[in-house]
């Protein structure tokens, strides 16, 4: 094994990831710079991943690969050189892959994974992720197993034609920041805290100066109406489409009136209206949360226990207790009209309330690392020790309530069983019900499992050689009929397709490659971080029509 | 559809051959296997082929002698796009950028190594391709897209951009539609030029296919580009909330006020000694209004408008244009039509959809617009409208007109000396402009390379609205 070690240059990094710093912050990039990868098959594929993951300054790689290059490796792969045709393909693509980024180091062993998971599998284990791709289906299966049982997530990346197959392969993976795109704010309108009341009663829209009235958020002035309409609606809140215009009509009144009558312009009063739609839905706890809250996982807490774990069954001891049925006060809120004085008074407000909560979750997550028998106090360093949780994790747990994310895939050896649960989400992707003959990418899935019951069969790919592409289609058809007979599928493949799949003849386009590699690194940078939601737990990419799909198997 | 793969498969078969066609092959260049992958889809057909795709070596030879791409931007796409070009068997490539390479380029454009900081983008990224793929001669140009005419743009099979400008994008689109010929209102196919889109931002990506004409262009699509958000000027300068009002406030009002490096110097963003004075002086704004989070980071995000960017989106949109660029040249299959959305925050997410042409498009729709005003309506208000409307959303538009055969500037902001002597008309009437029903009025943008002819229609102002 050789190791390939570059020395910093001393560019300042705050600058080179500022890019990425601005998504995954600095706490995602360390968790970068501190994770090791191994890619098995230093494939255009392979390659096209670890250059994804060697830009934005991983860790660590390491590829293992027995293989030789090979005329056409440097075809479609920018990692080898025509210069280096028959020497080691690890090797090579160690050395051209380390130049992207002298903070990454890059080793290789020249090894076929065959060989290594026969003679030394436990080498796989000091790996954070490992990353498989262009793999037998006999290899792929073993090298699974061996990853499942050490509890080490599996990233399989596949290029056949123009087709891209990825497989997310990890028994349990927690998300606290998943960074959803679009979400409603946190307000409570319908159940304002303490804090709320007492800011917006201490305020009096009827004796305020014409500026400071069209200056009050629009927070308070939705507070305001809201009072008033419970009080003509026996406390409830306008829910339906009708109530809503009607409240809005009720806003429109508080409008200031000129001397002639005439409503003057106030811009936070159009915003009030604007919000009433997305700012009224009652707080509740997503259902996902509730699911998590049941989750074995949650209910059974012990001294192994993730601090995931930990905080949210903090979490839902809080939703129990001080929260009184809902989740810690999120702290933000969205800009408004306002004069800067009131807008960061009530920014304080809900900022405050939500350290209220958090603290009130970090004593559930003390008391309950007593219980499991975690509670050793903080070295004097103030240093965290393994095991113990930060006030600071405690409160972007806390922040992120809404939206924790839990994905838990099937192993390989589950989807090749074929159980029911399987056998069910291939058919619901198959076949669409309003137009049978247009089910959606997942019939690529089926067709690349057939290819490789082809080559289980006669130890080449369909169409891998010019001359047998036509004496392959029957055959592959035959894989086919006998794979779908045997899952017990309804449903028919066109024989257009398999026709398509013999024209591949495995091979691996340098554009499919490039895509799926971008697609794949990202995936991985997702299981590294712990941040934004990866797939579950197979993605199909359709580089013929630009379509892809996602199935869980 | 039919009619657009009929126009692709005419727009190889008429296409020039070059002067470096049929290269001599040497060794160097060429060897066994190189092309094993790419000659699988290029000489067997399947099924899902285009309808006129002839399986056969030549194709091969037409992407390696023959065929010649531009690629516009040598940014985070333009390095992908090169490699991705250059391995699918393009030879013949060209790359325009008018920007040197910056450290933060470094984390996406692998192209680019430390010691290239302040190099011209499009030289080295063309020498490390010709460099690392045998065979390939990409010419760089340190220029930009408006320094190059029709006479250039006309010698491209294909043109495929990796830009983070709108304008551009809107620039290069108009140059290719005005490249367009019809006779008796026939397209004549031969003057058409695929155009092959990517954008990306964060986690989010598109990518697009644009046949000139045919398919909806950028102007079609204009409203799929949201509009910049600037802060309105009394919060910023009275009630400020966020920390980016205080460090705009800074930026817009009290740099030009205090000239902190001397009269007339404006600001750079990637001088560290600029961003510092911004970020201590907003700073000192934030503390006043009990305001929370001005630092480093955000100041020069909000200065320099920084769009996140990571290497996984680019190579993702890059890769989907050089696939739809190999098809274009190859019909190997039916191009993407004509446009997918990607964004990978929370799982992986793709949306492919036919953008829809627009009937009165500015661009492509080779009819004539009409503007309807009334004439007591101010110049202004027809600039305004240009500004403003979504399928317009011009940046300064200068218009004249013909009056009595002669040209006539109605107003024009770029040249200041002309500036000056048309701001008076701004304020006037159409009527007392002398503007009559059904006048032509000819508007200049940034974001075209032509002057557009609107017709002037005098009554209701209704249809504008």
């Amino acid at each position: 094994m050789a190791t390939l070690q570059n020395k910093g240059a001393g560019i300042d990094k705050n600058n080179k990831y500022d890019r990425q710093l601005r998504l995954w912050g600095d706490h995602g990039q360390s968790s970068l710079e501190t994770a090791r990868v191994c890619l098995i098959n230093a494939t255009a594929t392979g390659t096209e991943i670890l250059k994804n993951l060697v830009l934005p300054g991983v860790g660590s790689f390491t590829i293992v690969d027995g293989q030789k290059v090979q005329g056409e490796d440097v075809g479609n792969n920018f990692f080898l050189t025509v210069d280096s045709i028959g020497k080691s393909r690890a090797q090579v693509a160690t050395e051209l892959l380390s130049e992207l980024n002298e903070d990454v180091s890059g080793d290789f062993l020249e090894e076929n994974v065959d060989d290594l998971l026969q003679k030394n599998p436990a080498f796989l284990s000091s790996f954070t992720t490992v990353i498989a791709t262009q793999l037998s289906e006999k290899t792929l299966l073993n090298l699974g197993k061996v990853l499942w049982e050490r509890n080490i997530p599996l990233v399989v990346c596949r290029c056949y034609g123009f087709i891209g197959y990825l497989r997310l392969v990890l028994k349990e993976h927690t998300i606290i920041e998943s960074h959803p795109d679009n979400t409603h704010e946190d307000l409570r309108l319908d159940r304002p805290f303490n804090g709320l009341k007492e800011f917006c009663d201490k305020l009096n829209l009827d004796t305020m100066n014409k500026k400071d009235h069209s200056h009050t958020p629009w927070l308070v002035l939705l507070y305001k109406y809201l009072q008033i309409w419970e009080q003509k609606h026996g406390g409830k809140l306008p829910s339906t489409y009708k109530e809503k215009t009607a409240f809005k009509e009720l806003i429109k009144e508080g409008l200031r009136k000129n001397d002639e009558g005439v409503p003057d312009d106030e811009e936070n009063f159009d915003e009030a209206i604007k919000s009433v739609n997305s700012s009224l839905h009652a707080t509740s706890i997503p259902s996902e949360i509730q699911d998590l809250f049941n989750d074995p996982a949650c209910l059974e807490l012990h001294p192994e226990s993730k601090n995931f774990w930990v905080m949210m069954r903090a979490l839902k001891e809080f939703t129990r207790n001080e929260g009184l049925g809902f989740l810690p006060v999120r702290g933000t809120i969205p800009d408004m009209t306002s004069d800067s004085e009131r807008y960061i008074q009530l920014q304080t407000v809900y900022r405050d309330q939500a350290e209220i909560d958090a603290l009130a979750v970090a004593g559930h997550v003390h008391s309950l690392l007593h219980t499991i028998g975690r509670d050793e106090p903080l070295k004097p360093d103030r240093t965290k020790k393994p095991g113990t949780i930060t006030d600071s994790e405690i409160k972007t747990f806390c922040r992120n309530a809404a939206f924790l994310n839990v994905v838990r895939c099937r192993s390989l050896q589950q989807e090749y069983d074929h159980d029911i649960i399987y056998l069910e989400e291939l058919s619901r992707h198959l076949i669409d019900e309003e137009s049978p003959d247009e089910g959606d990418d997942t019939v690529l899935y089926v067709l690349l499992r057939a290819a490789d019951k082809f080559f289980a069969e006669f130890n080449h790919f369909p169409g891998y050689f010019d001359n047998t592409v036509d004496a392959d289609v029957p055959k592959l058809k035959a894989c086919l009929n006998k794979l779908i007979l045997d899952w017990g599928l309804s449903s028919t493949i066109k024989d257009d397709y398999i026709q398509e799949i013999c024209r591949y003849g495995a091979s691996e386009l340098h554009s499919v490659s490039a895509f799926m590699g971008g697609v794949t690194a990202q995936e991985v940078i997702k299981v590294i971080t712990g941040q934004f939601v990866p797939i579950n737990n197979t993605f199909i990419y359709n580089a013929q029509r630009q379509t892809s799909t996602t199935i869980t198997l | 559809m039919k009619r657009q793969r009929s126009t692709i498969t005419t727009f190889i078969t008429i296409s020039n051959i070059s002067d470096q066609a049929y290269l001599i092959l040497t060794m160097e260049i060429e060897w066994p296997g190189r092309w094993d992958h790419v000659k699988k889809i290029l000489e067997r057909t399947g099924p899902f082929a285009h309808p006129d795709f002839e399986p056969s070596p030549e194709t091969l030879n037409f992407l390696k002698d023959t065929c010649k791409v531009l690629v516009i931007g040598a940014g985070g796409l333009g390095c992908e796009l090169l490699k991705d070009l250059a391995l699918m068997g393009f030879r013949d490539i060209h790359v325009i950028d008018m920007d040197t390479i910056d450290v933060s380029n470094l984390n996406r454009q692998f192209l680019f190594r430390a010691k290239d900081v302040g190099r011209a983008k499009a030289d080295v990224a063309a020498a490390f391709i010709n460099s690392r793929v045998p065979g390939c001669r990409v010419t760089p140009h340190f220029a930009k897209i408006q320094d190059f005419d029709e006479q250039f743009y006309r010698d491209f099979h294909i043109v495929v951009c990796g830009l983070d400008s709108i304008i551009a994008r809107r620039w290069i689109n108009g140059m290719l539609i005005s490249m367009l010929k019809y006779e008796e209102g026939v397209l004549d196919q031969s003057s058409l030029i695929p155009m092959v889109d990517g954008g990306t931002e964060g986690f989010k990506g598109n990518a697009r296919v644009i046949l000139p004409g045919i398919t909806a262009c950028v102007e079609c699509t204009l409203g799929l580009y949201p509009p910049q958000v600037n802060f309105p000027l009394c919060t910023i300068a009275h009630t400020p909330r966020l920390p980016e009002h205080c460090i705009e406030f800074v930026r817009i009002l009290l740099w030009p006020k205090e000239e902190p490096f001397g009269a007339g110097v404006s600001i750079d963003g990637d001088d560290p000694q600029h961003i510092k004075w911004i970020l201590e002086k907003s700073q000192e704004r934030a503390s006043q209004y009990n305001i929370a989070g001005v630092n480093y980071r955000l100041t020069q995000g909000v200065v320099k408008r920084i769009m996140p960017a990571v290497a996984s989106t680019n190579a993702v949109i890059s890769a989907a244009c050089a696939t739809e660029v190999f098809k274009l040249a190859t019909s190997c299959c039916a191009p993407l039509n004509n446009y997918m959305n990607f964004n990978d925050t929370n799982g992986v997410y793709t949306y492919t959809f036919e953008a829809e042409k627009l009937v009165c498009c500015l661009a492509c729709s080779n009819t004539p617009q009409v503007l309807t005003f009334t004439e007591t309506d101010k110049l202004q208000e027809i600039l305004t409208h240009l500004q403003v409307n979504a399928t317009y959303q011009m940046k300064s538009p200068g218009v004249t007109t013909s009056v009595e055969g002669k040209n006539k500037t109605l107003y024009m902001q770029t040249v200041k000396s002309i500036e000056e002597k048309t701001r008076e008309n701004l304020k006037k009437t159409l009527k007392e402009l002398g503007l009559e029903d059904g006048q032509e009025l000819y508007v200049a943008d940034v974001t075209t390379p032509n002057t557009l002819t609107f017709k002037l229609h005098l009554g209701a102002r209704m249809d504008n609205f």
